[in-house]
Formats: structure tokens, sequence, C-alpha cells
């Protein structure tokens, strides 16, 4: 026998930086052959700022913001974070589809690596995106009034924010086979989870119904968060969440973090 | 006698569908297997539990010397595994395909290039290399992904179907390379629907069908199974097939079997090569043109009908 026997070796930590970069600059080499990615995640959030901040903004007043733009900035960059999730979810879907998902658990690689790479290239990309639409706000009308520091905090928050719903995307990814019907979950998730929060208006503004979902939202708290971050003059509102936002974000985005991650690494194992 | 696969009564059931229901299989270090059955044989979930991507009910399996449940990592370092559809990534190039794998595998910037390139050589691919995969043929994305198997220096190779679909001199070429590799110490298990496939390449040959072994040997020892050679006669004119059955019928074991359509007349002599002789003296003396006239050996088509009991597809 020519080749040469290996010596046993010891199981790697979690995740290996090396498999994780591979992984994830093989989603960037992707995107630079197939830009259309961009377009989606910063046309969905582009086109509300237009659609709400400018044609409609005389239209929609809101007590204690004398700028609806700047009311309005946290949502969209919350909504260009949830527009991430449909095309992670395609890209792993397509992975496991294609035969790769299987060739990567042939290796002896980490068996999370794999994930945590499309994580960190989706993150990566949503940051490219999220210049965008910062740049777009800065020239609507939008701007930070609370200092350097606070300022950081919010985008720290939003780039969390983006971290943790990508693994939705992931677990979407791993669950579903039909690239349609993900494309379809992944609409609807952006679009609902945005619109039935305070985002775009304060929540006695919205109907009566949706006001319970709006303030109980986890998105809602975030971007309520970053308005005060940003010093872009929220209506507090009343209630458990409103009165409590940094429990709820940390409790709702650690919860959906665990659930989400380890489910997705477990149907990644077993596939 | 030293083993790369030993595989006791392995078990694999989904849902209800029992796919496999006790395998055994045995694999000689640098000798290729060929696993041969009809869709839905279980020769992919035989594949996949070897290759740890999914864990048997029951059996045992193990693979260049580990435990496939037990110590999959170390299974993981010494196989190779080609799936049934190409795993490539389309929109990158072969090259960049290469080099992420050897990326994971751990040898460093330089040496995954250095490995790619190699590869690259061996396969002929070089020209298309830097080219994203979408554009590849069949048979080039097959070759790359044989050769994306081979990054890691493996000692066992899974190749699930690796022709279907290819032209028959892709096909041939990518024969020669699993020779190659096999000269080179490689232990193959290979699945296959072409008998031709297994025939050429396996070094034994294990049939299955609904996830249980029938039959297994070297592809002569499969052949000599099903029959013995028979003499086959083709008349040139069919309407002659009777008068060559009346004179080779003393000749033969039992009444020869014959299609008109085709002009066939087929029979198992009675004695070796004496009778061949006799044979063709007959059917000069009836005055029976004849268009061909050959001893023929059961091909691996006819053990596979002769088993399976339908004609293979594929
Ligand atoms: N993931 C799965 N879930 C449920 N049933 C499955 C699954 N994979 C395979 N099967 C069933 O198990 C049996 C064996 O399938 P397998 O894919 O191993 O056959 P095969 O010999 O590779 O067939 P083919 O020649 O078509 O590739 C089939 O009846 C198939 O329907
Ligand atoms: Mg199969």
């Amino acid at each position: 026998m020519t080749t040469l026997d290996i010596p046993p070796s010891a199981a790697p930590p979690l995740a290996s930086v090396t498999e994780v970069l591979a992984i994830a600059g093989r989603r960037l080499r992707r995107l630079r052959r197939n830009p259309g990615r961009l377009v989606g995640i910063t046309l969905n959030p582009l086109i509300t700022m237009v659609a709400l901040g400018y044609l409609f903004s005389s239209a929609i007043q809101i007590p204690g913001s004398t700028n609806y733009i700047e009311f309005i900035f946290a949502g969209v960059v919350m909504q260009g974070a949830l527009a991430a999730v449909g095309p992670t979810a395609i890209a792993v879907a397509l992975d496991v589809q294609g035969g790769l998902v299987d060739r990567f658990r042939s290796l002896p690689i980490s068996r999370s690596a794999v994930l945590i790479g499309h994580v960190i290239a989706d993150l990566l990309i949503s940051m490219i995106g999220l210049v965008v639409v910062v740049a777009f706000g800065l020239l609507f009308g939008w701007r930070p009034h609370n200092g350097v520091l606070p300022t950081l905090a919010g985008f720290g928050l939003v780039v969390v924010f983006t971290f943790t719903v990508l693994w939705v995307g992931v677990l979407l990814g791993m669950a579903m086979s039909n690239l349609e019907t993900i494309e379809s979950v992944g609409g609807l998730v952006a679009v609902v989870f945005s619109f039935l929060s305070t985002g775009f208006l304060s929540v006695d503004k919205l109907p009566g119904w949706i006001q319970p979902i709006a303030q109980w939202n986890p998105v809602s708290s975030v971007i309520s968060a970053c308005r005060d971050l940003w010093g872009n003059g929220a209506p507090t509102g009343t209630g458990f969440p409103a009165e409590n936002p940094s429990l709820v974000i940390l409790v709702s985005l650690g919860l959906l973090f665990l659930v989400t991650s380890v489910l997705s690494v477990r149907r990644y194992r077993n596939a | 006698m030293d083993l790369a696969i030993e595989v006791t009564g392995l078990r694999k059931t989904y849902d209800k569908t029992e796919a496999l229901r006790g395998i055994d299989l045995s694999v000689r270090t640098g000798s290729v297997l060929g696993l041969l059955g009809p869709n839905g044989a279980g020769k992919t979930t035989a594949v996949r539990a070897l290759a740890t991507l999914l864990v048997p009910d029951g059996g045992q399996a193990k693979v260049a010397g580990f435990d496939v449940v037990a110590q999959p990592r170390e299974v993981r370092r010494r196989i190779g595994l080609a799936g049934q559809n190409a795993a490539v990534d389309e929109l990158l190039t072969g090259r960049e395909n290469l080099v992420l794998l050897g990326r994971l595998l751990h040898l460093g910037g330089a040496g995954a290039r250095r490995r790619a390139q190699e590869l690259l050589e061996r396969f002929d691919l070089v020209a298309a290399g830097d080219r994203p995969v979408g554009t590849y043929s069949g048979g080039m994305r097959r070759r790359l992904d044989l050769a994306s198997c081979l990054v890691g220096h493996p000692q066992v190779l899974f190749l699930d179907e690796p022709t279907t679909g290819l032209d028959p001199a892709s096909r041939q070429s990518l024969w020669n390379t699993v020779r190659g590799l096999v000269a080179d110490g490689m232990t193959v298990l290979l699945t296959t629907q072409y008998l031709e496939e297994a025939d050429y390449l396996a070094d034994q040959i294990v049939v299955i069908a609904a996830g249980q072994v029938i039959a297994d040997g070297t592809p002569d020892e499969l052949k000599r199974k099903v029959g013995q050679e028979w003499l086959e006669v083709a008349v040139a004119l069919p309407d002659r097939v009777a008068a060559a059955v009346a004179v080779l019928a003393p000749l033969a074991v039992d009444e020869p079997s014959t299609d008109p359509v085709k002009g066939l007349v087929k029979l198992q002599l009675r004695d070796g090569m004496d009778g061949i002789a006799a044979a063709a003296v007959a059917l000069r003396d009836a005055g029976v043109d004849v268009a061909d006239f050959a001893l023929r050996r059961p091909t691996l088509d006819d053990v596979f009908f002769n088993l399976v009991g339908r004609q293979p597809q594929g």
C-alpha cells in the first residue's frame, strides 16, 4: 500500500476558524460572480424608506417626533436585516440539494463550521447592504444625535440582530427543501416582522388588535433601542416590553440564537 | 488478508422502507468492489452509511480499520466520496473548488493551491481550471468531482454511479482514471447499474436487490453461475432457421432455441471443441449460409437478468 497511515487525532475545537473562513470566503466569491444577492437586501429597505419616508411623510404624523425619516430609519434598517433571511436560507438549501453538504460532511471537519461560515459570509453581505441603506438614510435626512459611541452602539445592536436572524435563515434552509416555499417564507418574515412592529407607526396609531403583537414583537424592542441610541426621538409607549427593552432584547435574541443554531447544527449532522 | 472495508449485517430503515436488510461486504485493500443493483436496491444507502453520512440501525461497518459509528472522524480522514450527483460549486471555478477543499482540510493557502494544480493536471482540467464550473460539460464536472475526493489523499474511495450520464468516451476516460488510482494502492467501492462497468473495473462484485445481497463473486464466477457457454449461429437467410435447427439439434444438450426474426439459433453443445467442428461441418453440408458463428459466454447482463428477474434499468 502506498498511502501512509495517519496517526489518530483529537477532535478539533467547536469550529476551526480556518474551516469557517474557507466556507465564508467561498460564499463571498459566489457573491462576486452573482451580485444580484446585494440588490435584494438593499432594495427592500430602500423601497420602504422612499415609499414611507419620502412619499407619505407629510401624511403621517408621529407625536413627539418632528422628522418622520428619523422615526422610521431604525425600522428600515431592521427590515434590511430581515430581508437577508430568505437569501441565506436559499444559499443553505442549495448546498444541501447540490450534494455539497454531503461532501462537507464526509470531510474530517467540524460539524458546525459550514453553517457558521454561511452566517459569517451573510453577515458581511448584510453589512455592505447596511452601508448603502445608511448612505441613503443620510441623503434623505436621517441623522444620529447622540455622539459617536451611542451611534456605534446602535449599529452594534443591528449587527447582533442581523447575526441572530441569519440563524433563522440557516434553519429554514436546513429544514425546508422547496426553494419556492423558502423564498415566500423568507419574504413573509421580512414583511411581517418589520411591519407588525412599532417601526413605522407609534403603537397608538396601529389597529387595536395589532397593538399587543407590535408591542411584544422583539423587533419593536430592537428598533426602540436603536432610536434611543441614535437620538431619533421615540415615543416609548407603555407595557412590559416598552419598559424593559434590554431584557426583552437579551432574552428574545438569546433564545432565538440558541434554538435556531442548535436545531440547525443537529439537522446538519443528520442531514 | 488486509481488509479496507468490512461490513457485517448492515441495516437501515427509513420510516417504513427497509433500505438495507443485513448486508455483508468485505473489500481487500487495493481492490475494487462493484456494488450492483437495480433502482432502489439500497446502493446509495450503503455508500452513505460507509461514508459516515448516515448512522445505520444495525450491524457493523469498518472502513480503513475504523468503525463508522464509533470513530467517524478517523474514517472521514481516510475516505473520499463522490455522490450520485457531482457535488461541486457551479459559480466557482474548478480551481477554486479544489482550493476550497484544500483549505477545509488544513493544507494551508499555498498547500491548497499546490494540491489544486496537481489535481487539475492529473484530471486534464488545467485549461478549464479558471472557468466557472457552470460552463463545464458533464464529463468535466465528473472529473472535477473525482478530483475533489482526492484532495485529502484518501485511502478508500466511494463512487456512487460515477459514470451515469456520461458518453462512452468520457466513461472510458473515467474508467482509466479509476484503474490508475487502484494501481497506486487505492481501495474503491463503486456502485453502478452498468454491468459492463462492473465487469471492467471490479475485482469483486456484490449484487444487491431490495436491501439484500443476492449474489457475490468475481465477474467470472458470477457469469459461470448463470450458465455454460453456448453456440450462437446467425443464418444469412431467416427462412433457413428450420434447416439449421434440424442439423444442429443432434449436437445439442437439449432443443436449440431460435429467434426467427433475427435468424438466430442458440444451443448448448454436447462436447466442446469437437462439437464446434461438427456444427460447422453440419451447417456446410446442409448448405446453410452462415452470417455469424460464435461461442458466447454469458455477460453480466445475463447474470443480472437471471438474478433480479428483470432487465436492468439505466
Ligand atoms: N431519505 C430517504 N427517506 C426515505 N426513504 C429513502 C430515503 N433514501 C432512500 N430511501 C428508500 O430506500 C430504498 C433504497 O434507496 P437507495 O437510494 O439506497 O437505492 P439505490 O440502490 O441507490 O437506487 P438508485 O439506483 O435509484 O440510486 C429505496 O426504496 C428508497 O426509496
Ligand atoms: Mg443511488
